[in-house]
């Protein structure tokens, strides 16, 4: 049987797979965006103390495989009932948060101390200053990097597998082991992953697109 | 211009560290007038004005606005700085949002006045400053003395009681200078009173009721502009003007 039909016949279980995967990042991303924003907030506040919380949660994150990150969350969060899904994209959510507050650090300071003056100097509070001004910036500038990231998580969502959730990486060694033949279900895999990330890369880009149209 | 004391600044005090930039600086500057701020590099003028509007805290003295004495502690300070416009040298337009849209951001964020009504405002402001034909395009097409007559707009749109302008000309091109400083020179004979720190000594001639020169964070003389730029009674006054003139 050749790698074409082999295509052919898995297609329906690899699109399912491929669907979880897909849940599975969008969801984590979509959460550790807002844990990277917290913790991002927390290392500009100019407060000891929070700064120092931030800087333990990043290196924590940075400091374990992320597979561990995922089995501690599995094992911690299924143990209080929570369904498998959501403690893997807890896991996922935990770890590229570290990763993206970061991001989302880098690029609020990269933006012109002048720019919070001007907005402060006509009466904006802190508060307003940030979101009207600041940060519409520095999501700009973040956007590159929060793509690649994106992608990162996405790939890394096939650790997955390894508690047993059927997305795509788990389909394939499923295939491979059940019918001996590992080499041909890898390659259609990483067809799979390509199309996700390439369909990821140019969401991103045409966001890029549509913010970049004032510069 | 009527004797009312828009600002008035006593024995204003503030240290960066150990680097004493403000020393003692009195002031007062009444109504309509329009008052010069010269002085070397780091002597301390743009340090004043970010005091004046609370952009920096003072480490001591008083600083009253408009007849009332601001403190850190029984004044909001957001109200305050919406009470005094300022212009910067590198003019600090919000570059994702367009001339209309920096000129009615702070109007309906800030004052919380509606949008059609911001929009109207802005849009006389915009003809005022010879930008009407602008107001959509983004800061990046415009050029260095369009963006700094924008930025001007946008801080009159709050309708500020003062306008302090930290060298407003001094990131342009020479041949725009001269824009800008008309639009200035508009403003102050509509009687706003403005605090202008600037090295252009024939506007200060021309618009200014008097002069300040400043040397390492102190007030060294004061006068009528004419008579401080071309009889300085002070020697460190005079070597200042030859090495600027
Ligand atoms: N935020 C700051 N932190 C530390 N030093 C500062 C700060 N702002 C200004 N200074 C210092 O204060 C002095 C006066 O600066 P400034 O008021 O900008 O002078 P000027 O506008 O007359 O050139 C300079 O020596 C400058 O380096
Ligand atoms: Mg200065």
């Amino acid at each position: 049987m050749d790698l074409f039909t082999k295509f052919i016949d898995t297609y329906p279980v690899f699109l399912k797979g491929m669907l979880l995967t897909f849940q599975l990042s969008i969801v984590s991303i979509f959460i550790a965006i807002f844990i990277g924003l917290f913790f991002a907030f927390l290392k500009i506040s100019k407060v000891k103390a929070l700064e120092r919380i931030a800087d333990i949660y990043i290196f924590l994150v940075r400091g374990t495989p992320l597979v561990v990150q995922i089995f501690i969350f599995y094992f911690g969060l299924t143990s209080i009932n929570m369904p498998d899904f959501w403690a893997v994209v807890l896991g996922l959510a935990f770890h590229n948060g570290a990763y993206i507050a970061e991001i989302f650090r880098g690029a609020i300071q990269s933006i012109d101390n002048g720019q919070l003056e001007a907005g402060r100097s006509l009466g904006m509070t802190m508060g307003l200053a940030m979101s009207r001004i600041i940060l519409p910036q520095a999501i700009r500038r973040a956007l590159p990097p929060l793509g690649n990231q994106f992608i990162i998580a996405l790939k890394d969502s096939s650790l997955a597998s390894f508690i047993g959730m059927y997305e795509l990486f788990n389909v394939a060694t499923t295939y491979g082991s059940v019918e001996f033949d590992y080499m041909s279900y890898l390659l259609i895999v990483a067809v799979y992953y390509l199309v996700l990330v390439f369909f990821f890369s140019i969401i991103v880009r045409m966001i890029e697109k549509r913010m970049a149209s004032s510069d | 211009m009527s004797d009312f004391i828009m600002i008035k600044v006593e024995k204003l005090n503030k240290s960066f560290g150990n680097l004493h930039v403000l020393k003692d600086i009195d002031m007062t500057v009444k109504d309509s007038e329009v008052v010069c701020l010269i002085g070397a590099s780091g002597s301390g003028k743009s340090t004043l004005l970010r005091c004046l509007n609370y952009l920096e805290f003072k480490d001591s003295g008083l600083v009253i606005i408009g007849g009332e004495q601001i403190e850190k502690e029984t004044h909001d300070l957001n109200k305050v700085r919406a009470r005094v416009g300022m212009v910067f040298q590198h003019f600090n337009l919000f570059p994702h949002k367009t001339v209309i849209e920096n000129v009615i951001e702070a109007p309906i964020y800030v004052k919380k006045i509606s949008k059609e009504k911001a929009i109207i405002e802005a849009k006389a402001l915009l003809k005022k400053v010879g930008l009407s034909d602008k107001e959509n395009v983004y800061p990046s097409k415009l050029s260095g003395g369009q963006k700094q007559r924008v930025a001007i707009a946008r801080a009159l749109a709050m309708k500020p009681e003062i306008m302090l302008f930290d060298e407003p000309t001094s990131a342009l091109d020479p041949e725009l200078v001269g824009e800008v400083l008309a639009t200035m020179k508009e403003l102050a004979e509509e009687g706003m009173t403005m605090i202008v720190v600037t090295h252009e000594m024939g506007f200060a001639r021309e618009v200014a009721d008097w002069a300040v020169y400043m040397h390492e964070g102190r007030i060294v003389e004061v006068g009528h502009p004419k008579e401080l730029f071309s009889n300085p009674k002070e020697k460190r006054t005079k070597n200042f003007l030859d090495s600027v003139l």
